[in-house]
C-alpha cells in the first residue's frame, strides 16, 4: 500500500509579504498564508476538515481561522515538520479519516511578534546538562559542529563550502522576492564575518518573518474539482529522526535521518536519481546541501562539495538546487521547510521566479533541529 | 532546523544578561554522573550484556534495552573529534572559544570545552589527544578537556 499518485497538493502560497513584517504576529502569518493558499486552490474554507502546523498549536490556528477540524496534527520536529504534516495528511486522507487538510507555517523570526516560547527542555534536559553548559549560542554555533570532521575525512575545502552560498545567490538574483540578490564571490563569503569557525556569516541562513501554507486532498477529488492551478501529485514521502543532541550524532559526516527519509521517499516514488528534475535541500547553513546531496544519493560520499563548486547545481546546471535562493538568500523564518515545499510546487507548476525548464519531478527535503529529524517529499505534475 | 532562537544575523540580539555560565541541573537518572564529576571522576555507564559504554546517562542500555547496567569510572582520555569556534559568547564566556565533541576512549562521545590551550584552528587539530579535567560551575563540577599531558602513561 502506498500513497503514490493518490494524493495532491491543490493549493500552495506564502505570506503576502516576506522579510520584515512587524504588523503581523506569528499566528497572523499562519492565517495570511492560509488565506492565500485557500484562494490559490479556489476552495471554500468549509471544504477544509483537517489542520496541521508547527510553532503555533494547530488548535489555536484552527480556532483563529474559524475551522472545526476532524483531523489535527501538531507534529513539531523543527523546520521539516511540514514535510511530515503533508505525509501524515496523505495517510489520513487515503485512510478516509478526513478529506482536505490545511498545513500552515508562520513565524515572526525577525520581528518576534507574538512568538510562542520554545520548550527546549530547560537546564534539567539532557541538552541542558550535557550541551548548553559548554557555551553554544544558537544554531550557528551547534549545527555546523561536524563540518571540520567532514572536511578532514572527506576532503571538503573552505572554498567549496563557500561556493554553496555563491551558487544559491545566483538563483536568488533571479528572484524578486529573495531578500539577498546581489551576486557574491567565494572571496566575499570567506571574508564575511566569522560566526562560528569554520562558518562565515554568508554561510549562515537569514532571519526573517514569513509563512506559507499548502492544501492537501486526494488525487481523485482534485481531478473532480475545477482548480485554478494544476494539482501537484505526491509520488513518495519519507521521514525519520536521529537525536535532539547534535553531539550524539552517530557520524558527523552524514545524517542518518536524511538517509532513512530519503530512501523511503525514493522507494515509494519508484524513481531513480536521474528522474529528478529539480531539488530543494533545506539550507540552514552551507553544509546542509552537501550532506543532503550525498545522503539522498545524488552523488557519492565526499563528492558534493566539488559537485556544487563545479556548477552542477547553479542556473543551467544538471541538477538545479535551491532555486528560490534558499535559506541563505531567499528567506529563513526559523522553520524554513514550508518554503522548500512552496518552491518545489512552483517549479512543477511552472510558475517559479527562476523557473527550470520542463520540471516533471521535484524533491523537497527538509531537516528538523540540528540533524535531529528529516522529511522528504517527491512531487510531480504527472498523473500516476 | 528550528531557529526559533534569535540567530547570528539577528543584529542587536547580543547577550547582555547575567554573566554566569549555564549550570546543569541533574535528574535522578544523571545524578551519579554529576556525583562522579564532584569526586573528580568521569563516570560512564556500561551495559553488562553488550559490554559497551554509552552516554548520555539513562537507566537502561540504548542498544538492547537491558537494565543490567553499571556505573564505571572512565579513563578520562579521548581525542578531539570535531568542533566549532564560537565567536559570539554565551553568558559568562569570553569569545572566541571552541565547542567541541570529544571521542572518549571508551567509545561514547560528549560535548565539551577545551582548556589549557588557546582555542585557535591551528592549535586545535582533529584527533589530538585530550584528557578530562573539571571546572567549577555553580555548585557543580563540569567535565572539560585539556591536551593530554606528554608521557602521561599512568
Ligand atoms: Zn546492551
Amino acid at each position: 500500500m502506498s500513497i503514490r499518485g493518490r494524493i495532491a497538493i491543490i493549493g500552495a502560497a506564502e505570506t503576502t509579504e516576506l522579510g520584515r513584517i512587524p504588523h503581523l504576529s506569528a499566528i497572523g502569518l499562519h492565517a495570511d498564508a492560509a488565506r492565500n493558499a485557500i484562494a490559490d486552490a479556489g476552495i471554500a474554507k468549509s471544504d477544509i476538515d483537517g489542520i496541521a502546523c508547527a510553532g503555533q498549536s494547530p488548535v489555536a490556528v484552527a480556532q483563529y481561522l474559524g475551522i472545526t477540524p476532524s483531523y489535527v496534527d501538531g507534529t513539531s520536529v523543527g523546520g521539516c515538520s511540514f514535510m511530515l504534516h503533508v505525509r501524515h495528511a496523505a495517510a489520513a486522507i487515503d485512510a478516509g479519516m478526513c478529506e482536505m487538510v490545511l498545513v500552515t507555517h508562520g513565524e515572526s523570526g525577525k520581528s518576534r511578534v507574538g512568538m510562542a516560547g520554545f520548550g527546549g527542555g530547560g537546564d534539567g534536559s539532557l541538552q541542558g546538562q550535557f550541551e548548553v553548559p559548554y557555551g553554544p549560542t544558537g544554531p550557528p554555533t551547534m549545527f555546523p559542529i561536524g563540518v571540520l570532521r567532514y572536511m578532514k575525512e572527506l576532503g571538503l575545502t573552505h572554498e567549496q563550502l563557500a561556493s554553496v552560498a555563491v551558487v544559491q545567490r545566483e538563483w536568488a538574483a533571479q528572484n524578486p522576492r529573495a531578500m539577498m540578490r546581489d551576486l557574491v564571490t567565494v572571496d566575499d563569503v570567506l571574508s564575511s564575518r566569522m560566526v562560528a569557525y569554520p562558518m562565515h556569516l554568508l554561510e549562515c541562513c537569514l532571519v526573517t518573518d514569513g509563512g506559507g501554507a499548502v492544501i492537501v486532498t486526494s488525487a481523485e477529488r482534485a481531478r473532480a474539482m475545477d482548480l485554478p492551478n494544476p494539482p501537484v501529485y505526491l509520488m513518495g514521502t519519507g521521514e525519520s529522526s536521529e537525536t535532539p543532541m547534535v553531539s550524539q550524532m552517530e557520524d558527523f559526516t552524514t545524517s542518518k535521518a536524511f538517509r532513512v527519509a530519503g530512501a523511503k521517499a525514493f522507494a515509494e516514488a519508484g524513481i531513480s536519481h536521474a528522474d529528478v528534475d529539480h531539488l530543494m535541500i533545506y539550507d540552514a547553513f552551507a553544509h546542509l546541501p552537501i550532506y543532503g546531496l550525498e545522503d539522498l544519493g545524488f552523488v557519492g560520499r565526499g563528492e558534493a562539495g566539488a559537485f556544487i563548486a563545479e556548477g552542477n547545481t547553479k542556473p543551467g546546471g544538471s541538477l538545479p538546487l535551491n532555486t528560490n535562493g534558499g535559506g541563505l538568500s531567499y528567506t529563513h523564518t526559523g522553520m524554513y521547510g514550508m518554503f522548500a515545499i512552496q518552491e518545489s510546487v512552483r517549479q512543477v507548476r511552472g510558475t517559479a521566479a527562476a523557473q527550470v525548464p520542463n520540471v516533471k519531478i521535484s524533491i523537497a527535503h527538509g531537516v528538523g533541529g540540528m540533524f535531529a529529524a528529516s522529511g522528504t517529499l517527491v512531487l510531480t505534475n504527472q498523473e500516476l | 532546523m528550528d531557529l526559533t532562537a534569535p540567530s547570528e544575523r539577528d543584529e542587536g540580539a547580543e547577550v547582555t544578561t547575567t554573566p554566569s555560565k549555564a549550570v546543569p541541573r541533574p535528574t535522578p537518572e544523571t545524578q551519579p554522573f554529576w556525583d562522579g564529576c564532584a569526586a573528580g571522576e568521569l563516570r560512564l555507564q556500561r551495559c553488562s550484556s553488550c559490554d559497551a559504554h554509552y552516554f548520555p546517562p539513562r537507566p537502561f542500555c540504548p542498544t538492547c534495552l537491558s537494565d543490567q547496567v553499571t556505573w564505571e569510572t572512565a579513563s578520562g582520555r579521548g581525542t578531539l573529534h570535531t568542533y566549532v569556534i564560537n565567536h559570539r559568547a554565551a553568558p559568562g564566556f569570553e569569545a572566541p572559544y571552541a565547542i567541541a565533541v570529544v571521542q572518549l576512549d571508551e567509545g561514547p562521545r560528549m560535548m565539551s570545552n577545551i582548556v589549557g590551550i588557546e582555542n585557535t584552528p591551528e592549535n586545535l587539530e582533529l584527533d589530538m589527544a585530550l584528557e578530562v579535567t573539571f571546572e567549577p560551575r555553580g555548585d557543580m563540577m563540569l567535565p572539560v578537556f585539556q591536551p593530554a599531558s606528554t608521557g602521561g602513561g599512568q
